[in-house]
């Protein structure tokens, strides 16, 4: 396979790729050094890339992998935490700010969770995965993955409400 | 959307049995200004997700370097070997061409010396006459 159809292939996921990095290893840095070095991986196996018949899962599953291996062998120092900055939204500037900070505590809620149920809710509500394609990535069962998904979903939700009604921010 | 349709899709999708259209739609709806003021506490949460949608990795696909090097090293490895065997094998050729010439030289410089050395042998034989001449000089000399 030539650069330019790699490219092709590699081109419409690789965001993704990086936004599952920067959900698990939480940091800018390390989620572009981790997807860099997945592309990487990726294009030396590029010559038996047509035998798989899903590269994006494929992609996927190696992100997964190389981040969880990251963060073991990372465990014992601490990762640094990067926000990336927000866009303004067109809102008045109270709702704004308070909309900016309830957004960001989404985020900070999300980093908390288990990392199974992070990568879940990743690629459903971000990525827009169906159960079988993310079953498929993470080597799980379809049931499993509902299962976590609607768990996750559940603690968000349930911190979110904490947040909202004891007014913390 | 209504109200309760949107309710019911909330309540599906916390049990996570709502499916990729209809999270679309919750989206879409949490993602106007006017929410229901008690559904308001949902919007962060999709708002995060729509918001999380569009965070892109900025850096260069980092693909020539590593590879490259590799394959042409091979070339390389592959081209000095040939060189070496077809100008390696010349190069025997000559040496040994070399040798068969050294050899042949010194044949003939050992059979041009032991023709010389035989004529030389010839010569001594013909000086062994001159005793005699001197043995009969000195006969001549003695009965004067």
């Amino acid at each position: 396979m030539k650069q330019a159809e790699f490219l092709n292939v590699v081109m419409p996921f690789k965001d993704k790729l990086y936004r599952l990095a920067k959900r698990l290893l939480v940091s800018r840095e390390e989620a572009e050094d981790a997807t860099q070095e997945i592309l990487l991986k990726l294009w030396n196996k590029n010559d038996k890339i047509e035998e798989y018949k899903n590269v994006e899962a494929f992609a996927m599953t190696m992100t997964k992998n190389f981040c969880l291996d990251r963060l073991k062998s990372k465990q014992s120092s601490n990762l640094k935490l990067v926000h990336s900055n927000y866009t303004d939204e067109n809102k008045s500037l109270q709702k704004e700010v308070e909309a900016k900070d309830s957004v960001n505590w989404v985020q900070k809620i999300l980093e908390e969770l288990p990392e199974q149920q992070k990568m879940v809710l990743q690629l459903r509500d971000i990525e827009e995965y169906d159960f079988e394609e993310i079953a498929e990535m993470l080597d799980m069962k379809p049931t499993a993955v509902r299962v976590a998904l609607s768990r996750a979903r559940k603690i968000v939700r349930d911190k979110l409400t904490e947040k909202h009604s004891y007014g913390i921010g | 959307m209504e109200l309760d349709k949107i309710e019911e899709l909330l309540e599906k999708y916390f049990e996570a049995s709502t499916t990729v259209a209809e999270e679309e739609a919750l989206r879409a709806y949490f993602s106007q200004e006017s929410v229901a003021t008690h559904l308001e506490q949902y919007s962060p949460m999709f708002q995060y997700f729509s918001k999380a949608k569009e965070e892109r990795f900025t850096k260069q696909v980092p693909l020539k370097p590593r590879r490259n090097y590799y394959r042409w090293s091979s070339v390389a490895a592959v081209a000095v070997l040939a060189f070496g065997i077809y100008f390696g094998n010349d190069y025997l050729e000559q040496k040994a061409q070399d040798e068969a010439d050294a050899r042949y030289a010194y044949n003939e410089t050992k059979k041009a010396l032991n023709l010389l050395a035989e004529n030389f042998n010839k010569g001594t034989e013909k000086v062994a006459y001159l005793k005699e001449f001197e043995e009969t000089k000195q006969k001549i000399y003695k009965n004067n």
